[in-house]
């Protein structure tokens, strides 16, 4: 839902309804750092309503279009973070099979050392 | 020598104008760019000090700098670049990896939906036949509930009011022990939970005679014909949690019925034992710790943040060795310096013969407190973050937080597609 004007589009509010800090903090920073954005806020008008009100003042822009792009841009930050979050723990994975394979030939070789030790003291 | 007492007279050429024109401050080799270290210190760090963090909030705001010339956005090409995961331990139900790169308030989001918005499998109805225990039906059913069940929340559908419960949406569970008379005090635990593939078994009481009884669950299928569950029962993650105690000639018998549900709406359905996150520490030594101070220094801290570094001819020097384990106890923050305690001491004389003199004064407490100079700083990054997921066994914490950032982006989705629903026109 949009409050805004209609002959002053550059600043608008937008509630989202089901939504708490979650969306709204990470929505908001998004926004900031977009540099056709002079102010962005979010707020939550009451706990008990789970409703969230964004803010967002731009330089000329049309506030709703800046919106759209600041979700955008989130939506591929977070496409993003799991695509490197996924290669990251395949990486890992693969590097602990690793160790944990050399890690088995070396107790195995010392093993082996130690039974042909016993062997000789015999 | 005679050009010292005469002025110059020179013609500008055009080509000095253009580069007059074009000339950019930052292009000289020795001007500074960046922020001066102080901002650069308040943008990226948060310092901890004695009392109380200072510069917590972020500043996120593009423009933030632009008097200087710096520009602080962030776009989405730079954050891709800069975006790294190292993960530090991974094994079944913990995961520990460091997040560079990212913010706070996209960290916080992540942490939030992995308490409370991601969904997986509990008791939600308990079918009590008898319960004869010392432990009520509600409070058994309350157990029950925090039961944290091996079943993956993917593969079933949530069950709203309208439906009827079946094979897609619901696990059945039966749970029926006794204590035998004449035998000590049993415990009842969670493998006593036995998984019922075929559904409910509780008959419901129907007027007319039907050729089927009807049970509260209506199953067409049975769950071991899913391919996921053909080897591999349904059962709660952990085999020995205490669920009641029975005395001798006590029986409990009931049917519990799990469905799928977020932790918003109770926390038996949170899929983490816990989420939390914390920025790296970076510990600095504001001034050359040497021989008896490193010493006290390497003593003081319960971490062992810092070592001992010999400099030769027997003199020692603190560095800091692990800031990573610094858990910001600040016990490194509360010495003084010797030198103050002799001051100290100093104004403890004078306020003596003051007392001496008759001079009545308030004892004012920060008076008796010894001197406070900062000999160690420390700070936290605002961009690194060591997140620790802890599972509860319904599914490895990797795929928990690659659901969570799925979570996240359908949340955006929403809401660009509600956005542009609404025609503007």
């Amino acid at each position: 839902m949009e409050h805004g004007s209609f002959r002053n589009d550059t600043h608008a509010s937008f509630t989202l309804a089901e939504e708490d800090h979650t969306l709204g903090n990470a929505l908001r920073y998004v926004l900031c750092q977009d540099p056709r954005v002079t102010t962005a806020t979010y707020n939550i008008q009451h706990p008990s309503l789970e409703r969230v009100s964004i803010q967002v003042q731009t330089t000329g822009d049309p506030a709703r279009e800046v919106f759209r792009d600041g979700c955008q841009e989130l939506m591929l930050m977070n496409r993003h973070v799991r695509t490197v979050f996924d290669k990251a723990v395949a990486k890992f994975k693969v590097e602990e099979a690793a160790r944990t394979k050399n890690a088995e030939e070396e107790l195995k070789k010392q093993r082996d050392l130690f039974e042909s030790m016993d062997i000789e003291s015999n | 020598m005679s050009t010292k007492n005469k002025e110059e007279k020179r013609i500008v050429t055009e080509a000095e104008k253009i580069e007059a024109k074009n000339f950019n401050i930052h292009d000289l080799p020795d001007v500074p760019t960046g922020l001066p270290p102080h901002l650069e210190l308040q943008r990226t760090r948060v310092i901890c000090n004695e009392l109380a963090p200072i510069h917590t909030g972020g500043i996120f705001y593009s423009g933030a700098y632009k008097s200087m010339g710096v520009d602080n956005s962030v776009n989405l090409e730079k954050f891709n670049e800069d975006f790294k995961v190292d993960v530090i331990s991974l094994d079944e139900t913990d995961i520990v990896f460091d997040m560079i790169g990212i913010n706070a308030p996209m960290a916080n989001a992540f942490r939030r939906i992995l308490l409370a918005e991601l969904p997986s499998m509990a008791i939600e109805k308990v079918f009590v036949a008898n319960n004869t225990s010392l432990v009520q039906d509600e409070v058994l059913a309350q157990r029950l509930g925090l039961i944290p069940i091996a079943a993956d929340p993917r593969l079933f559908e949530y069950l709203s009011e309208n439906d009827q419960p079946n094979e897609k949406n619901t696990i059945v569970f039966k749970l029926h022990v006794k204590c035998p008379r004449g035998e000590p005090r049993l415990k009842v635990k969670t493998n006593e939970l036995i998984w019922l593939p075929n559904g409910s078994e509780i008959v419901k009481e129907s007027g007319g005679s039907d050729s089927k009884p009807k049970t509260y669950t209506s199953f067409s299928r049975s769950q071991d014909s899913f391919p996921e569950f053909a080897n591999n029962p349904i059962t709660p993650s952990l085999q020995d949690i205490l669920i009641a105690k029975l005395g001798p000639g006590q029986e409990i018998e009931l049917e519990a019925h799990a469905v799928k549900g977020i932790g918003k709406t109770h926390a038996k359905w949170s899929p983490v034992a816990t989420a939390w996150y914390r920025m790296l520490p970076e510990v600095v030594l504001l001034k050359e710790f040497e021989d008896e101070e490193a010493v006290e220094l390497v003593n003081v801290c319960p971490a062992k943040v810092f070592d001992i570094e010999d400099m030769g001819e027997g003199r020692k020097r603190a560095k800091v060795a692990r800031p990573r384990d610094c858990t910001l106890c600040r016990e490194c923050l509360r010495e003084g310096k010797p030198e103050l305690e002799a001051k100290a001491k100093a104004k403890a004389e004078a306020k003596a013969k003051a007392k001496e003199r008759g001079e009545e004064k308030k004892a004012k407490p920060t008076e008796e407190k010894k001197e406070w100079v900062p000999q160690v700083e420390l700070r936290r990054l605002r961009s690194h973050f060591i997140f620790t997921i802890e599972s509860t066994g319904s599914q490895p914490p990797d795929v928990l937080f690659t659901e969570a950032v799925k979570i996240l982006e359908d949340k955006c989705e929403s809401v660009i597609a509600a956005h542009s629903e609404v025609d503007w026109s």
